[in-house]
């Protein structure tokens, strides 16, 4: 039993850490401006596609810190351009326009691609296969749990101890008042951009090294499964958001494992439903109350 | 104008556009480019408008309109395929286990009534979230609806992800014009009623909406159920205008699009609805198509045209909507109101 269902798990472990860093960037950027950045799956699957055309010309070496620094920039600019005009309108049009990004990103992917699925490129070393006990997999499989996890213990380090962290704590928490004593709120919130591309960045070369091909839709899937971890460990919290991932990542993958393939991604949604009735702040998230 | 003058007014105009459809038809061609943008248009602004009762109207931000247009288009495909073709298209399910065919307009019914009595059961859980809450949750629900389909256990129903294909279909303009109107008639009859000013209050200001005696439960719950109800007769409608059906096509993406032209309309105006839906779809289908090939004035051949650039046009002057014309075509007034302020503002000032 334990050796069927092996396999499974170390997949699930693997496809945990991978939506769980595409999930502190949705956490961070609800913490601060209370908006589901539906654009952040497809800036996720634009990560994929920068590394697919990067290694034509480029040694992998010097592709994988360019793609990071292109989502960055990705990232920045949807902010910049998109979200930065509608600061002071209503809540559902930053979200429409979040909607709106998402559409456009897609449909250029797939302009620029001709809409084939592009063969993502093996990376040395972490596309090799091991064996551990009877389970053949990848060596990204063991990696991305030990690489997720030092990522966020660093992020939290840095909204922890730092300056910019701590402006950022001060934005999450109060809006208006942050922004009266003097937290630059534009540059809080670039940065909170900023970190949630770069760990999608990440989380996007070990994603497609996994399964091998990039579709203009295919990071649609994987971004609201992030999200929906980020909402069920409670929205605002990182170490929620991550712990949300992986029980999302494993059981999703035990589902596939009794043979309902069909219902793996309708398991995640019915989870949310019930998350949201039964405990709308998720695991670790903070009661706020409604003011009128 | 007196309310019997302002009937006939109307129905005169329907019948004007009725007869200008019959002629259109007659002179291009029931297969030509202007009727098949005008048939989808018509059924994409029936949805449009059921979204907009919805996210326009009572201000709740649901997301799952695509999945209770599945469950209508189902609904009909399975219920209307003649007996005769049902060993073909089922052919991986010994024909199906449904022993009847019914009727189109029953099946069409039966579409609407069946995405409602589905939005009934989800909304008791879901219509207690708040905004953006609500919308995750109904997207949620839209992809387990697609799920459930799509699964093998149900496939003698629904032909798990397999084509639906041979119910019947519609070949003239005037049927679906005729089904959409109607549809759009009772949305817009229904948000003149007391309801619909309900509808206003709750999404203007809940709370004081419930201390002035509304039950919130109540009315966003038929608001929800009213909405999937015509989103379900919709579905019905695009997959008879599509002749074949397959669930996946019904993906979150398909909100977004409905969503979308909800907003270049202006939330809360059925008329910006309308006008945004045709030109939506005459837009992608058709004026931009030009973008999509390789074109050459002389010798130079003109840049970035090829497959899909249409779209990235398309989007990002949608984006431009959203971003500096937030209140999109009519904001929230309607086509016949804008004769009329001038007027009112001159009885104000006369009182």
């Amino acid at each position: 039993m334990f050796d069927k269902i092996l396999p499974y798990l170390l997949s699930g472990i693997s496809v945990g850490g991978q939506y769980a860093l595409i999930a502190v960037g949705y956490t961070m950027v609800y913490g601060i401006l209370r908006l589901i950045n539906f654009a952040h799956g497809d800036i996720f699957t634009a990560a994929g596609f920068f590394m697919v055309y990067m290694v034509t010309v480029l040694p992998i070496q010097i592709a994988i810190p360019l793609v990071v620094a292109l989502t960055v920039l990705l990232g920045f600019t949807v902010e910049r351009v998109a979200y930065k005009p509608l600061r002071s309108a209503p809540r559902m049009s930053v979200m429409i326009s979040a909607i709106g990004v998402s559409y456009l990103l897609q449909n250029l992917m797939w302009y620029v691609t001709g809409g084939l699925a592009k063969q993502y490129p093996t990376i040395p070393w972490i596309s090799q296969s091991v064996t551990i006990g009877t389970a053949t997999t990848k060596v990204v499989t063991l990696i991305t749990p030990v690489l997720t996890v030092l990522l966020v213990i660093a992020l939290v380090a840095i909204i922890q101890n730092t300056k910019i962290g701590m402006a950022m704590r001060a934005v999450s928490k109060d809006f208006e008042t942050a922004q009266l004593m003097g937290i630059k709120i534009d540059s809080v919130i670039s940065t909170t951009f900023i970190i949630g591309s770069l760990l999608a960045a990440v989380g996007s070369v070990l994603y497609f090294s996994n399964y091998a091909s990039v579709t203009p839709t295919a990071g649609a899937m994987p971004g609201l499964k992030a999200f929906v971890a980020a909402v069920f460990g409670g929205i605002g919290s990182i170490p929620g958001a991550v712990i949300g991932a992986f029980i999302i990542g494993i059981c999703e993958n035990i589902i596939k494992a009794l043979g309902y393939t069909t219902f793996s991604d309708a398991f995640t949604f019915a989870l949310l439903i019930v998350i949201l009735l039964f405990k709308p702040t998720g695991l670790f998230g903070e009661k706020t109350s409604e003011k009128v | 104008m007196k309310p019997y003058k302002k009937i006939i007014a109307s129905f005169a105009l329907l019948a004007l556009m009725f007869l200008a459809l019959y002629f259109l038809e007659q002179h291009f061609g029931k297969r030509s480019m202007l009727i098949t943008v005008l048939k989808k248009g018509a059924i994409y602004a029936l949805i449009a408008v059921s979204m907009n009762l919805l996210n326009g109207f009572t201000g709740l931000f649901s997301l799952g309109q695509a999945g209770f247009m599945l469950v209508g288009a189902y609904t009909y495909a399975v219920l209307t395929i003649p007996m005769a073709r049902r060993a073909a298209v089922y052919q991986y399910y010994d024909g199906g286990i449904i022993p009847f065919t019914a009727p189109a307009i029953v099946g069409i019914l039966a579409a609407g009534l069946l995405a409602a009595l589905i939005a009934a059961l989800i909304g008791l859980p879901v219509l207690r979230l708040k905004s953006d809450y609500l919308a995750i949750a109904t997207l949620g629900f839209a992809e387990i609806i697609r799920a459930i389909i799509q699964w093998d256990t149900l496939g003698p129903i629904t032909n798990g992800s397999n084509l639906l294909k041979t119910y019947p279909t519609f070949k003239s303009v005037i049927p679906v014009f005729a089904a959409c109107a109607l549809c759009i008639g009772v949305i817009v009859l229904l948000i003149h009623s007391t309801y619909g000013r309900a509808f206003k209050a709750i999404r203007d200001d809940e709370i004081a909406a419930e201390a002035m005696g509304i039950n919130l439960f109540h009315h966003k719950q038929m608001a929800f159920v009213i909405s999937s109800f015509f989103a379900g007769i919709g579905g019905a409608l695009l997959a008879m205008y599509q002749g074949s059906l397959q669930a996946n096509a019904f993906k979150s993406s398909m909100t977004y699009e409905i969503l979308l032209i909800v907003v270049i309309g202006g939330m809360g105006s059925i008329s910006g609805s309308v006008i945004a839906s045709f030109l939506f779809i005459a837009c992608s289908e058709w004026w931009l198509r030009f973008l999509d090939t390789e074109m050459y004035i002389g010798t130079f051949k003109v840049p970035l045209l090829r497959s899909g650039f249409r779209m990235v046009v398309f989007s990002a002057v949608i984006m431009v909507v959203v971003l500096f014309f937030r209140k999109g075509i009519m904001g929230e007034k309607e086509i016949w109101d804008l004769r009329r302020p001038r007027r009112r503002a001159g009885k104000e000032a006369g009182r």
